[in-house]
Formats: C-alpha cells, sequence, structure tokens
C-alpha cells in the first residue's frame, strides 16, 4: 500500500486533483461564480495538467538542471521497489514506456468500446430507449476520440517498444522527453474523462460554431485532445531522432527493419499536422473564454464598427483536417509496417519489394497533406478545390497498392504458417481491402454528395481502423508477447480471439455500409423504421457485442499467459531481427554489445544473419 | 526539452549526444513552423487583402527591438564558443533585456495595458480582433519561453557551466531565439503591412 502511494500515477493524479481545485478557488477569489463557465473551467484544466506533471515527478530531472544537477536519466529498477512499481511510475527505459503505452491502449480501446455498445444497444431498434439525445451525442464524440487516443497511444507502444530494438540502440535519443510524451498523455486523458460528464455534443470533430454554444464539456474535450496532441508530437521528434540518429553500425537507411520506416513516414506526419489541431482546438477555446471570433460568422456592433470581417466556420474544418485526414495515416502506417514486418517471418521468405514497400509508406504519408479537402465536399468548398482534392485523395491508392502486391508477392510460394498472429496479419489484410475498396467512393466528388453523413462512412472508417490498427497491433502483441514478458499466450484462445472477431467484424462493417447507402444517417439518436434498417442496425449491434466479447478473451489471455503461460524461448517465430538474437524478455541494457548490421533484414534462407553483436572493437562471427 | 540537455547526459560521447540533440531541435521547430504557417493562414483566410489600422510606430519599434536582440544572442553564442564567459554573460543579458522589451511593448501597448482609454482593437472584435490578438498571443507565449531559455542558460553560466567544448545548451536556446524572431519576420508584415486598412466606419 505504502509502494502503491509513492507511484507516480497516483501522486501525478493527486496532483492534478491540487490543480484543479486551486484553479476553482482562484476563480472563485477573482470574482467567478460558477467554476463550469468557460474561463475558470480552462483555467483549471491548464493547472491540473501542470499540477498532474509536477506531482509525478516527470519534471524533477528537468528542474534540476536549473540548479545545476546533471546526473545521467537513471536506468534500470528503482532500488528499494517492487518490481511493478516502475511500470506504474516516471521511468526512463523505453521498454517500460512501450509496456505502459500498450497498456495505456488496450484500457482506452477498452472504454471506447463500452461506450460503443451502450448507444450501439439504443441503435439496435428504431425509436428513443433509453439515451437522452444530448447523452447519445456525448457519448458517440467521447468513442471516437478516446478510440483515436487509445490507437495513438497503441502506435507509441509498438513505436516505444519496437523501434530503438530494431535500431540496435540502448534507448530512445530522448529517454527523458519519451517518458515526458507518455505521462502527459494520462491528465489529457482525464480531462477527456471530465468532458464525458460535463457533456458537449459536436462529436469528435469539435466543428463550430456548435462547438463554441456546446455545453461545458467542450472545454476539458479540446484541452485533453491538445494535450494529447502534444505527447504526439514529442514522440514524433524522438521516434526520428532515433531513426536518424542511433542506428547502429552497418545499418543503413535501406537496412533498416521495415517497421522503422513506416514510423519515420508516420511521425513526419505526427510531427508537423498535429500543430493544426492543436491550434484549432485552441483557437475554439479562445473564442469561448475571450470571445475571440475566428469560426463564428457573427459581428459585434463594435467590430462592424471597426469594418472587420466575420470569423468563418469553414477555416476550423481546413485547419482541423489537415491534421485529421493525415491522422488516419498515423494510425495505419505503422499497422501496415506491423504487416510487412511479419508477413516474411511466417512466409519464410524475404520481403517483395522492400525497398517499394519503404518508398509506398513515405508516399502514402506525402500525398496525405494533400487530401484533407474530401471531408469537406458537402461543406461548401469551392469547385476547383473539390476537385483537385478528389484527385489526390485517388491517388493514395496507388501506394496503397503497391504495398498490397509487395504483401502478395511476399506470400507468393512462400512456406505459410498460422499461428494466431499470422491469422491478424491475414485478417488485416481482407479487412482492409474491404476498408481500402470502399474508399473510392467516398473520394469522389460525385458519389460523396450521396454518402457524407451517411452510416456507409462508418462502416468505410471501421473496416480502415481495423484493418489497419486494430487487427496489426493485436498481430504485434500476439507476436511480440513473448519477447515483452518472456512467456507464452495461449494459442488456443487466441484462435477463438479470431475466430469469433473476424466474421463478426465483417458483419459489422458491411450491415454499416448497407445501412448507410439504404439512407442512415450517422451521428443520429433515433431513426425512421420505415428505412428498413432496423434488421440490418440490430444484426451490427449484435456484432459489435461479438467483437467486444473476443476482446474480453484476448485481454484475459494476456493477464493469464503473464503469469501462467509456457516459459518462451528467445526467438519462438525464428525471427533475423535483432531482438529476437537475445534471451526473452529483453535484458535492461537491450544488448549485450553494439550492434553490427551484417547483411539485408529479411534474407530468410540466406547464410548470414541480420545482425551480429561485436565484442570489441572488431565484429565476431557468431 | 531537448533545449537544455546538458554537457553529461546519457551515456553517448559528446558529439554524439549533441547530433542527436541537433535532429531533436530542429524537427521541433519544423513542428512548431507548421503551427505558426497555421496561424498565418487563418490571418489570410480570414482578412484577406484588408487589415486594420494598427499603431505602425509600436510595430516598427517592436521588430526592431527583437532583431537586435538576435544579433546579441548570437554575440553570446560566439563569446561561448570562444571561452570569454563574460561577453556571454553580458549578451545574454541584454538579449533578455531586450526580449522583455518586446514583451512588455506587446502586452502594454498592443493590447492596451498601459494606455488609458484601453485598445483601439479589442479581441471580441470581430475577425480583426481574434487575429492580432491571436498571431501576437502566440508569439508572446514563445518570447516568453525563450527568454526564460535564455536566462536559465545565463544562470548556469554563471554558475560556471558552458565552454567552448561543450555549450550545446546555448546552441539550442540560440537557435531556438532565432526561430521565433523569425516567425516575427512574418507575422510583421501580415498584420502591419499587407492589405488595405479598413476605415473606421464612425
Amino acid at each position: 500500500m505504502r509502494h502503491v502511494l509513492t507511484t507516480g500515477l497516483v501522486r501525478g493524479l493527486v496532483g492534478q486533483a491540487v490543480g484543479f481545485a486551486l484553479g476553482v478557488y482562484t476563480a472563485r477569489a477573482w470574482g467567478a461564480t460558477d467554476w463550469r463557465a468557460d474561463g475558470p473551467l480552462a483555467w483549471a484544466a491548464v493547472l491540473s495538467v501542470l499540477g498532474f506533471m509536477l506531482a509525478s515527478g516527470m519534471v524533477s530531472d528537468w528542474l534540476g538542471w536549473l540548479a545545476g544537477n546533471f546526473a545521467p536519466p537513471r536506468h534500470g529498477a528503482p532500488p528499494g521497489k517492487p518490481r511493478w512499481w516502475r511500470y506504474w511510475s516516471v521511468d526512463y527505459d523505453h521498454k517500460v514506456i512501450g509496456i505502459q503505452y500498450g497498456v495505456t491502449a488496450l484500457v482506452l480501446v477498452g472504454l471506447a468500446g463500452s461506450v460503443a455498445l451502450i448507444f450501439r444497444s439504443e441503435l439496435s431498434k428504431p425509436g428513443i430507449d433509453f439515451l437522452e439525445p444530448a447523452v447519445f451525442n456525448t457519448l458517440i464524440g467521447w468513442h471516437g476520440i478516446v478510440m483515436i487516443a487509445g490507437i495513438l497511444t497503441g502506435v507509441a507502444a509498438m513505436a516505444n517498444y519496437l523501434v530503438p530494438l530494431m535500431v540496435g540502440a540502448r534507448d530512445m535519443a530522448f529517454p527523458r522527453l519519451n517518458a515526458f510524451a507518455y505521462w502527459i498523455n494520462v491528465p489529457g486523458v482525464v480531462l477527456v474523462v471530465l468532458a464525458l460528464f460535463l457533456r458537449w455534443e459536436t462529436g469528435w470533430t469539435g466543428y463550430p460554431p456548435l462547438g463554441v454554444q456546446t455545453m461545458p464539456g467542450a472545454i476539458p474535450f479540446y484541452l485533453g485532445v491538445f494535450v494529447i496532441g502534444f505527447s504526439s508530437i514529442l514522440g514524433a521528434v524522438n521516434i526520428l531522432a532515433t531513426a536518424f540518429g542511433m542506428r547502429a553500425q552497418g545499418m543503413t537507411l535501406f537496412r533498416m527493419p521495415i517497421f522503422v520506416w513506416s514510423m519515420v513516414a508516420t511521425s513526419i506526419i505526427a510531427l508537423t499536422a498535429t500543430q493544426l489541431i492543436g491550434l484549432s482546438f485552441v483557437l475554439v477555446v479562445l473564442e469561448r473564454v475571450f470571445g475571440m471570433t475566428f469560426f463564428s460568422p457573427t459581428l459585434t456592433e463594435s467590430a462592424q464598427a471597426l469594418g472587420s470581417p466575420p470569423g468563418q466556420p469553414l477555416l476550423f474544418q481546413h485547419l482541423f483536417w489537415f491534421y485529421s485526414h493525415p491522422a488516419v495515416y498515423v494510425f495505419i502506417l505503422p499497422g501496415l509496417g506491423i504487416i510487412s514486418e511479419l508477413l516474411p517471418v511466417f512466409a519464410r521468405k524475404p520481403l517483395f519489394g522492400y525497398k517499394w514497400v519503404a518508398m509506398a509508406s513515405l508516399a502514402i504519408a506525402l500525398v496525405g497533406f494533400l487530401v484533407w479537402g474530401h471531408h469537406m465536399f458537402t461543406s461548401g468548398m469551392s469547385d476547383i478545390m473539390r476537385v483537385t482534392m478528389m484527385w489526390t485523395t485517388l491517388l493514395v491508392a496507388v501506394p496503397t497498392g503497391v504495398k498490397f502486391f509487395n504483401w502478395l508477392g511476399t506470400m507468393w510460394g512462400g512456406k505459410l504458417t498460422f499461428p494466431t498472429p499470422m491469422l491478424f496479419v491475414l485478417g488485416a489484410l481482407s479487412i482492409f481491402l474491404i476498408g481500402g475498396l470502399s474508399g473510392p467512393p467516398n473520394g469522389t466528388v460525385s458519389t460523396d454528395l450521396f454518402l457524407h453523413d451517411t452510416y456507409w462512412i462508418v462502416g468505410h472508417f471501421h473496416a480502415t481502423m481495423f484493418g489497419g490498427f486494430v487487427y496489426p497491433y493485436i498481430a504485434a502483441i500476439y507476436y511480440w508477447y513473448p519477447k515483452v514478458t518472456g512467456r507464452m499466450y495461449n494459442e488456443t484462445l487466441g484462435k477463438i480471439h479470431f475466430w469469433l472477431m473476424t466474421p463478426a467484424f465483417w458483419t459489422m462493417s458491411l450491415g454499416q455500409m448497407l445501412a448507410g447507402l439504404w439512407g442512415m444517417r450517422r451521428r443520429i439518436v433515433d431513426y425512421d423504421p420505415a428505412l428498413g434498417v432496423a434488421g440490418l442496425q440490430t444484426a451490427v449491434t449484435i456484432a459489435a457485442h461479438v467483437i467486444f466479447l473476443s476482446m474480453l478473451i484476448f485481454a484475459f489471455n494476456l493477464v493469464w499467459s503473464a503469469f501462467r503461460g509456457k516459459v518462451a524461448a528467445a526467438n519462438p517465430w525464428r525471427s533475423r531481427s535483432p531482438e529476437f538474437q537475445v534471451p526473452s524478455p529483453v535484458p535492461d541494457e537491450n544488448y549485450p554489445a553494439p550492434v553490427v548490421v551484417v547483411s539485408e533484414p529479411y534474407e530468410y534462407g540466406g547464410p548470414e544473419p541480420y545482425v551480429v553483436f561485436a565484442h570489441g572493437p572488431a565484429a565476431a562471427d557468431d | 526539452m531537448a533545449v537544455l540537455h546538458s554537457v553529461h547526459e546519457h551515456d553517448l560521447p559528446y558529439a554524439r549526444r549533441e547530433r542527436v540533440n541537433r535532429w531533436g531541435l530542429w524537427l521541433f521547430l519544423i513542428s512548431e513552423s507548421f503551427m505558426f504557417a497555421g496561424l498565418l493562414a487563418a490571418r489570410f483566410y480570414l482578412w484577406g487583402g484588408t487589415r486594420p489600422p494598427l499603431d505602425q510606430t509600436l510595430g516598427l519599434l517592436l521588430t526592431s527591438i527583437l532583431l537586435v536582440s538576435s544579433f546579441f544572442m548570437n554575440r553570446a553564442e560566439v563569446a561561448i564558443a570562444h571561452d570569454d564567459r563574460p561577453e556571454f554573460l553580458r549578451s545574454a543579458m541584454l538579449t533578455v533585456v531586450l526580449g522583455t522589451a518586446f514583451l512588455v511593448g506587446v502586452v502594454g501597448w498592443e493590447w492596451g495595458l498601459f494606455l488609458p482609454d484601453g485598445p483601439h482593437l479589442r479581441p471580441t472584435d470581430g475577425a480583426f480582433g481574434a487575429v492580432v490578438y491571436g498571431l501576437t498571443g502566440f508569439h508572446a507565449f514563445h518570447v516568453l519561453t525563450g527568454v526564460l531559455a535564455i536566462l536559465a542558460v545565463w544562470h548556469l553560466g554563471r554558475r560556471g557551466h558552458f565552454s567552448a567544448r561543450q555549450h550545446w545548451g546555448v546552441e539550442a536556446v540560440a537557435v531556438y531565439w532565432h526561430f521565433v524572431d523569425l516567425v516575427w519576420v512574418f507575422f510583421y508584415p501580415a498584420l502591419y503591412l499587407i492589405g488595405q486598412v479598413v476605415a473606421a466606419g464612425h
């Protein structure tokens, strides 16, 4: 108990509560009457985040620098604490941070999924049964944004655990910054949870003018997302600096494991585009708190007297989608990287067209910057923008197609085996294919005018997210589970998980698309029975519950196997990747000696290993 | 974050550490430039070819102060690169003074805190007010963090840290300071010079 209270998490949460209370108290002292008014709430939210970071001990080292104390970051387990303690506290080891991210991601996805089941049940038949519209609207927005937070932390989990190992480094380029980027998420998520209770009705996109007018929950929603985005940016700095500055001897750019390439592409987006969602959300907060009309198309009398132009709602959509479209590539590129990483292992063949796969990731990332307008085809954008954005959008299919054919080429004639991670990789391919093929109708202006804001979009989006992130993430967890925990997961439970989840997901996604084609609108609590979609909605609801059930089996498998699973070998998959050449779980220092790359990463069946460990100045053969 | 990475950091050799730190700093600045570009985009989207009447003398004065401060920041960095500690401390402190003068100018006059009748343009005054206060506010916040960072390296330098061979902290702060100045080089014309002044309606 004594140890629980000293964890960074508990201290941070107490600090956050104190910070929030201090904000409310000072606002009262300055004459505010209701703490839920925009000004006091924003002030308290900002102080609460500072309170968390100070109390968790995250910034202590940096404050120490001001006193001239430049001790190197602490490595290894903290003395005098039980083994679990470091996982709940500030720790600078990238593997610990990777696990922290990974568990956080599963918790967030689980919470957002549970919320989805609530409003999914409401939608299973026409009529409003048990959710008031305001609560329904809050829940769909919460589902969306918490899933996004969960996916971002899941991506960061893979990046933090794997990138330093794969480039043969001992840690990330900036270990403290790495921990900071993880911990800042926690107060951000707490704010988003607060938003759930204070309610806001814009959905996850937060469009003004409604975003300016809706309930007070909007303030913690915007600020919480801003903080989570900050984490994303700092994480991207770290990953790029690690990939470019920390690679092992002999690891040229085209000898990097392909997952590192996909994280480079991902990080380029996260580094730059994230600023714009952060900016757009802060501007809405400024509009709410100080009345700075960036987005509301209204003018005060004195503004009219000055001859000022009004705010523009469409400006928000441009800023917002400049991030939020590329963001979906932040979600899927790491997943596609996992697919490219795992297929050669389970096909026992080199990755087909390595350079093309690497460049396709970069191409998706770069083209992704030029397509944001396809979310605004019905928003009143000019025709020139609409047609341009249509062409660039359809262009994304080219590098994505390159990846698909390279995956097929990798499997072609391979000696395929089908353990659980491979099943999830193949499941990802099948689902990402439906997600991808249902995309062009939305990317084309003429058809999108009919499909926009229907369940077709919901079906398409969930297929891309499940195929591009959820399935590969699950595959990655099963695949690296022995490396992370030192124990094997239960294969039978893994297969049950897959065979429950996949048909259920197909039902859900195709059911949603069909309901959309029949005229079912999204983000709406009730619908007309005459649409004839009630049967589909029921089927989709049942499928969603089956997916949730399969995820419970997954969670059980992870927890149970961590204690009771079979002890894993160092290299259960006969992988060539550097992290599989050391014992499981990976030792504290990662590698016994500097890593030296001596051949290609995916030459399965080739005579040479990918890496050797240099003992002393010259590389030894072992 | 990456700004203050020190002499004894981690277990990499100093030269390699410095190279990695440089990656981190410049990547962060690229990231920041997207945020400032977004603000500029907002200005052109909302104002188009118009602009509000702003105090031109004040704008020119603020711009000059900030540009001169960059000169002294560079002088501070060169001084520490030649182990000239007194000159480093003097120039760094001058930069702090000039940066603070800039901040006082923005908050006191541009935002009208020191004006008896309050500002001519208020934050609530349509897109004019929103953009002027938004752009100067985001920029002033960065100037403030820059001033604090310079104070931090000044403080450490006074206690004997940094040398000709090892002064990454000073380099990082200097680069950041120049970056914040460079942002103003774009913001100043966008707010004060480009577009037709809209005549007040009364």
